[in-house]
């Protein structure tokens, strides 16, 4: 551990329900993973929020950078042909 | 809340300093960018470019949110154990351990903006941080409970409503998830005083007495006037704030003056009168010594409640070193 002693920070997914993926829900620190569940379902999940529950080691997330979102993200941009929108079909056409 | 490697502050590339004018006018640019984001009514989020003065603005003003919202569970905890039933005792239960989760949702927020818990409790402990003065105020009575649940609950969603719009994206979905559990809080407060109201005639008094002394702190839990109220513009602009503080305030009393009609209870000022012209009701002035005789650390409970706050922290120190002791004797811990 570093000089702080803060334990670890861990960031929170929450699944709401069978079908739906887990969504961020926030972040808490805990000294180990186990911990972090328990800590989460007694944060995030009071009012029985969720199903199922996921805790990452925030340090384990890459993230994009938004000073280059911009540029990385403008292959898709000239690219509207991969919208259905984007073809015209003739009026009648059906089931398209 | 917090996102992931949201801690370091972006924005600055290395080598940047060297070249001041490179440097200014790549600020002018974000400047010009985050401008154009907070009118635009987008959310800035961690990473994203943003002056120093915002990000201090919200550090300051979300620690003192998170510092209430844990020293705001001492003067109800304080009545736990001596609830009149059982029913009351674990609703009041579930009350002070939402106020912890709310601590914690709004400190994750903080960090976010590259502060650290041990930082930020370091501040509170030594000062240097503030919580709302509202909770220097002792719990004298079981009535308190409920006047807290409906008077400082009520003010604090007042308050807290417009903040789930507010342009930092972490603290505005912290409020969302405040404002959902709040409702529970002030309801609870609510029918607890009903009971007591027209009960017998002792809880009844009791009740009233609860609000005489709750209702003028509560007012101002909405801060200082308008025209001394020295972060109001700036935090406006920036949209972290939406509302004045006085319009909060009336809004406030508008919605408890029919709220307590139907209590069967008065609220303790002789000037408050419906203003047909206004549309709003009028009330009697506010004893702002008091507010800020409270605020400079001369309340009722103000060192109560710190050293409390210490004496818990410093009592939990074998707690936190077990676990931390188990995560690395296990190696599970990962940072």
């Amino acid at each position: 551990m570093s000089s702080s002693t803060d334990w670890p920070l861990w960031e929170v997914f929450v699944r709401s329900r069978r079908g739906l993926s887990h969504t961020h829900a926030g972040s808490l620190h805990a000294p180990d993973a186990e911990m972090a569940l328990r800590n989460a379902r007694d944060l995030y999940t009071r009012r029985s929020e969720g199903v199922s529950l996921w805790v990452v080691p925030s340090t384990a997330i890459t993230a994009s950078s938004p000073d280059e979102k911009d540029s990385f993200f403008e292959p898709a941009g000239d690219k509207p042909y991969r919208h259905p929108t984007f073809y015209e079909i003739p009026d009648g056409v059906k089931h398209l | 809340m917090a996102t992931a490697a949201a801690h370091t502050a972006a924005g600055t590339e290395p080598g940047e300093a060297a070249h001041p004018a490179a440097s200014s006018a790549r600020t002018a640019e974000q400047q010009a960018a985050f401008d154009e984001a907070v009118a635009a009514d987008e959310r800035i989020e961690p990473r994203d470019w943003m002056p120093d003065a915002y990000r201090a603005t919200l550090v300051r003003q979300i620690a003192q949110h998170a510092h209430s919202e844990i020293i705001g569970m001492q003067p109800e905890a304080n009545w736990i154990t001596r609830a009149p039933s059982l029913r009351r005792k674990a609703i009041l239960m579930a009350k002070v351990q939402d106020e912890a989760g709310h601590g914690l949702y709004l400190y994750s927020a903080a960090e976010t903006l590259g502060t650290s818990r041990e930082e930020l409790l370091d501040k509170l402990h030594s000062g240097r941080q503030k919580y709302s003065s509202i909770f220097n105020y002792p719990t004298l009575t079981w009535a308190d409970v409920g006047a807290i649940g409906w008077l400082v609950d009520g003010a604090a969603i007042t308050n807290q409503v417009p903040l789930c719009r507010c342009s930092y994206g972490p603290y505005a979905r912290a409020m969302v998830r405040v404002c959902k559990e709040e409702s529970f809080h002030q309801r609870q407060g609510y029918e607890s005083l009903l009971a007591l109201s027209r009960g017998t005639k002792a809880q009844h008094e009791m009740a009233q007495d609860a609000v005489n002394r709750w209702w003028w702190p509560s007012l101002m839990m909405f801060g200082p006037p308008d025209d001394e109220s020295s972060h109001s513009e700036q935090s406006m602009t920036w949209k972290i704030k939406r509302h004045s503080n006085d319009e909060l305030r009336q809004r406030f009393v508008d919605i408890c003056v029919p709220q307590a009609e139907s209590l069967g209870l008065t609220l303790p000022d002789p000037d408050l009168v419906w203003n047909e012209a206004r549309g709003h009701y009028d009330f009697g002035p506010i004893d702002w010594t008091e507010f800020w005789a409270v605020l400079k650390g001369n309340g009722p409970c103000n060192d109560q409640r710190i050293t409390q706050r210490r004496r818990a922290h410093e009592e939990g120190v074998w707690v936190r070193e077990a676990a931390a002791a188990y995560a690395a004797k296990h190696g599970k811990a990962t940072a």
